[in-house]
């Protein structure tokens, strides 16, 4: 055990941000703990300095009265399991008046498995309530090793035409699939969250495919997240250089979406716009 | 809102502001006959309070339910030359000043050329404090290291309780009577000036009654040419109600709000008090009332709505009254800080919250007046429900009600040494002070620029602006060898500048015990009457006077900058720093963005700047606290600025947090702008190191987006939020809802805004991390929201 302790606190994880006060990851007020590296590259990436697992360099502008001070910032640090739980402990009081918690995001958290494992095992340890945002494309042993310390799942589903899913994330979709169905009978909370991305996923197409696929889910999976596709990010793809595949893609009109919404009410789920 | 309430909220917001010179004329007319010298100070006063109440004009506005007004006509204001005589010149500034301008009419003008200044130039109440003060108190006055609440308005900082609701004008003058037979002119000294006191207190209170007769005449007269039958009927019941009260008790819930504001004309015009006298804990005196009438069948929810909304407009017919000289240029405030407290605890600690908390709430929702403010009381033993209720009104972005939590205010009434049930009975009036209502004179004395102690450590007590030795010589600051040798040096100034300031209270608090008496206020606030002493002399069972603290933000940031920098990481030398805050950073610019983004700062849960706001408030409140004052009181501090953060920042050069020389500085104990880049917990983390519960009050402002307030959950993670805040300890938080202007500054400087938080689709994040199209969008949002 002695050793096992050492090895914890000695772990560390590529951490690119941590978060306080976020409102839409979960129940209450939360902190979320971004990991950084993901095994897929979706197109609509809200957050692609997370993709890569190993710190990155970009130039950030710091502007002072009209003039621009430009330097070289770091996104991803490496933290051990101490530090983050000592930040994340930082807002104990908000997350016990609010019934809130952690949340483990990316990137993709089981990307660093270990590191994530000693993560939740130190946040339980502790009484905080735990979530975890993840993609599902990883092993059925990492995610089920999880089980044992998340509350929570925030399981994103992205397209269920395997191909499609390939083509926009550059993975396939079985996995993912298969690890949602596992997760979903094993009992635990899941909340699905679906990107809702203009000309990709919000079409009837995608929408008919996915009552089939979460009626196999019923009645373990209630809950549904939408998260409308919007162009938050396009300052970031410019800022790490990276190429923006969504540059000319719009937002969803607000009624459109309230339509997927009830339609999916009306089958009887709970369904939320935004985490 | 009914078509009367509409065409009088109308009314009220269209009314100009003017001065009106109405009681300047009948109170030096007083003066002039010279029959103050053949009585005592007191008596003179309530005299003079008799004579403006019995000639001033009645003005009685048409539909009006509730009657009264200060001046001839809503929103026409007095003078009072007796305290601060305004010049032609301020005439004119008030006339023509951008915001908040007061007519100034010719024939104003004329009065005041003649007849007023003439009779009290040099002799009004400032200019005997003025000639009173010690050369070190006017230096540092001058200076900008504090301000002087009593130089131009008199010190009525005070909320009424429940007493009026229960006891008539005429059972006071009882209860004076009675004290005034039982006075010993052997065996006590203090015989005769109790006398004189009782019977000043005696004379107000008839005066009262006589001008509340004055609009029963009125209402009758105006009965007999109304030709509407309904009104007639109206006016017939207004008349009677005013011949009833407040001679007597009030039985009925218009008798009640109709007592209580004849009882506020008296007490605004007896004096220019600070801040203006309020009903305090209206759901609690009237929900008796309420409850009766809707019994016997005498009200109804609708009736009583109505007759609040009334109520609310004549508050707001009343702006406070301007000021004289710079401060007339300067500060034009329109708000006299009435508020309104909903909530909390009763006298026995149970909850408060009632039926007519949440009509209250209705009420405030829909007249959307500046005047009453309006601010709810949370105590853990409230309902969310009473949260919720409120935040969807703070949604809407008037920046009403606020929020303030009592659990913490009893026990900072407490530890002052209240009883716990005057404590319950208690709350916060003016900005954020907390007060217990109907029992304590608890009166703000000034702001203190806690950043320019730290300048003034910097010069070695000299100040660069006025050219004065205005601090103690404390060393060349070149020559500390340790942060800590500045940190003492810092607190020797402070004890030093707290201490002329406090010397000065003392003299201006004996200035108005013998010149300025209130016998009028001093019949409301017990135990003026048993202990036969006035309000402004120490009358009332607890006399507070407090000291405010402002700028806790920027000094925090600024010690911490030096330990930083200069102590540990040796970025600069002392001598580098102070070459940079004189050239204000001229030349510096790369040092200052090291300041402003690369250097620890209050407000981001980080004790290593957090450390630096609990070692000033601790040595603010060490120096302050417990001090005597000379009406029989203690000092006490609290950390508000209202808005004299713009003004200490305009009288200090560069500060070493990167503030470049005149910037407004941190306000409340909120961050200073944009130093706060990790949420609104982080912040209220910080902000909850300092011990609230040492304070007599504490202000943060929390700014978020109409969007964010968007859906039933969003308005339960707020309500946790504050729950929390308040569960720390936290003395009062408000939300400022942000608006399209806010955001389209940000868009220009990032660095000032840099806690902005937008929701965005789903989620929210900071605006400054978004690109431009998106801000655009939300700003165009925004505007669309109408807020």
């Amino acid at each position: 055990m002695a050793g096992n302790c050492i090895r914890v606190k000695m772990m560390k994880g590529l951490v690119f941000d941590i978060r306080r006060f976020t409102v839409h990851d979960g129940p209450g007020i939360r902190s979320t703990v971004f990991l950084k590296g993901c095994p897929l590259s979706c197109s609509w990436c809200h957050n692609p300095e997370s993709q890569s697992g190993l710190p990155e360099t970009s130039i950030k502008i710091f502007p002072l009265e009209g003039r621009k001070f430009r330097e070289e910032e770091v996104s991803g640090k490496w933290m051990t399991v101490e530090e983050v739980l000592n930040e994340v402990e930082k807002d104990r009081v908000f997350y016990d008046e609010s019934g809130g918690g952690v949340t483990i995001s990316g990137g993709e958290p089981t990307f660093q498995p270990e590191f994530l494992l000693s993560l939740f095992k130190a946040l339980k340890s502790k009484g905080l309530h735990t979530a975890l945002d993840t993609c599902g494309y990883t092993s059925w042993e990492n995610l089920s090793l999880t089980m044992n310390y998340a509350d929570l799942y925030l399981y994103d589903l992205k397209l269920l035409d395997d191909k499609q899913h390939f083509m926009y994330t550059g993975v396939s979709n079985k996995l993912i699939l298969d690890n949602m169905q596992k997760l979903a009978r094993s009992g635990k909370r899941i909340i699905v969250r679906l990107p809702v991305i203009p000309g990709i996923s919000d079409t009837d197409e995608f929408f008919s495919a996915l009552r089939t696929f979460l009626g196999k889910m019923k009645p373990e999976v209630k809950e549904i997240s939408l998260l409308p596709y919007h162009a938050a990010a396009a300052n970031k793809y410019k800022r790490f250089g990276k190429e923006n595949l969504m540059k000319n893609v719009k937002s969803i009109p607000k009624e459109a979406l309230f339509q997927r919404k009830s339609e999916l009410e009306a089958m009887g789920y709970s369904v939320k716009i935004g985490g | 809102m009914t078509d009367r309430i509409k065409k009088l909220r109308e009314q009220s917001l269209n009314a100009i502001n003017r001065i009106s010179a109405e009681r300047a004329v009948l109170v030096t007319e007083f003066y002039e006959t010279g029959i103050d010298r053949k009585v005592s100070v007191p008596v003179g006063r309530a005299m003079a309070f008799d004579h403006i109440l019995r000639h001033k004009e009645i003005c009685i506005n048409e539909g009006e339910l509730i009657v009264g007004e200060r001046g001839p006509a809503p929103k026409a204001c007095p003078t009072y030359p007796e305290i601060c005589l305004h010049t032609l010149e301020d005439l004119e500034i008030l006339d023509t000043r951008k915001k908040v301008s007061f007519k100034a009419d010719d024939e104003v003008r004329r009065i005041y050329k003649e007849k007023i200044i003439p009779f009290w130039n040099g002799c009004s109440n400032r200019e005997r404090i003025m000639n009173l003060m010690s050369e070190e108190w006017l230096n540092a006055y001058k200076a900008g290291v504090f301000t002087e609440f009593q130089e131009q308005r008199a010190p009525g900082h005070t909320v009424l309780g429940s007493k009026i609701y229960s006891l008539g004008m005429n059972d006071l003058i009882r209860q004076i009577s009675e004290e005034i037979s039982r006075l010993d002119f052997i065996n006590d000294p203090m015989a005769f000036e109790k006398r004189e006191e009782l019977k000043a207190m005696e004379i107000a209170a008839h005066a009262l009654i006589m001008f509340a007769g004055r609009h029963a005449t009125e209402l009758r007269n105006l009965a007999e040419t109304e030709t509407d039958e309904a009104r007639v009927k109206e006016l017939k019941e207004m008349a009677e109600i005013c011949s009833l009260v407040p001679a007597r008790a009030p039985s009925t819930f218009h008798e009640a709000l109709q007592y209580y504001w004849f009882v506020h004309l008296g007490v605004i015009t007896e004096l220019n008090t600070w801040d203006s006298f309020n009903p305090g804990r209206l759901d609690q005196h009237l929900l008796p009332f309420y409850i009766k009438g809707l019994e016997d069948g005498s009200l109804t929810k609708e009736k009583a709505v109505e007759l609040l909304q009334g109520f609310w407009i004549k508050f707001n017919n009343h702006p406070a009254p301007p000021k004289v000289g710079i401060t007339a240029l300067e500060s034009n405030t329109y708000t006299d800080f009435c508020l309104i407290n909903l909530g909390g605890v009763k006298t026995d600690g149970s909850d408060a919250v009632n039926e007519l908390t949440f009509i209250l709430l209705d009420v405030i929702e829909e007249m959307r007046l500046l005047q009453p403010s309006s601010m709810v009381q949370v105590s853990k033993k409230n309902p969310d429900s009473f949260i919720s209720r409120t935040l969807q009104i703070t949604r809407t972005g008037f920046g009403q009600p606020s929020y303030f939590n009592t659990d913490a205010i009893v026990q900072e009434l407490i530890r002052q040494g209240k009883s716990l049930a005057d404590a319950r009975n208690g709350g916060a009036s003016g900005c954020v002070e907390a007060g217990a209502f109907g029992t304590e004179a608890y009166i703000l004395s000034g702001y203190f620029n806690l950043a320019k102690v730290l300048e003034l450590t910097l010069n070695n007590g000299f100040d660069n602006r006025t050219q004065k030795q205005v601090g103690l010589e404390t060393g060349n600051p070149e020559e500390f060898s340790s942060f800590e040798a500045l940190t003492r040096a810092f607190q020797q100034q402070l004890e030093h500048l707290t201490a002329i300031k406090m010397r000065g209270n003392n003299i201006i608090h004996r200035i108005f015990a013998d010149y300025m008496p209130m016998p009028f206020l001093s019949l409301l606030i017990d135990d003026c009457i048993p202990n036969g002493m006035d309000y402004n002399a120490g009358g009332a069972r607890y006399n507070t006077t407090y000291v405010q603290g402002v700028g806790l933000g920027s000094i925090t940031d600024s010690l911490t900058a030096i330990k930083y920098h200069v102590f540990e990481q040796k970025t600069i030398t002392m001598k580098g720093l102070l070459k940079a805050l004189s050239a204000d950073f001229a030349d510096f610019e790369e040092f200052r963005k090291e300041l402003v983004y690369h250097t620890p700062k209050y407000g981001n849960d980080d004790d290593y700047a957090d450390d630096q706001a609990r070692l000033v408030f601790r040595m603010f409140f060490e120096a302050v606290d417990g001090r005597p004052t000379s009406i029989g009181g203690k000092h006490r501090i609290n950390m508000l600025p209202t808005t004299s953060h713009v003004y200490f920042g305009s009288v200090i050069g560069a500060l070493p947090d990167g503030r470049k020389a005149g910037q407004p500085l941190s306000e409340g104990i909120s961050p200073f702008q944009g130093a706060d880049h990790k949420g609104p917990t982080a912040v209220l983390k910080s902000a909850s190191k300092i011990d609230h519960l040492l304070t007599g009050g504490t202000l943060l402002n929390q700014k978020f987006s109409p969007s964010f307030f968007e859906g039933d959950e969003a308005i339960s993670k707020l309500t946790s939020l504050i729950r929390s805040w308040f569960r720390m300890d936290g003395h009062h938080i408000q939300f400022n809802v942000v608006n399209a202007a806010t955001l389209r500054d940000a868009q220009k400087h990032p660095e000032k805004h840099r806690d902005l938080i937008v929701r965005v689709a789903g989620y929210s994040d900071y605006f400054n991390d978004l690109g431009e199209d998106l801000q655009n969008e939300i700003i165009r949002r925004t505007e669309h929201e109408g807020v």
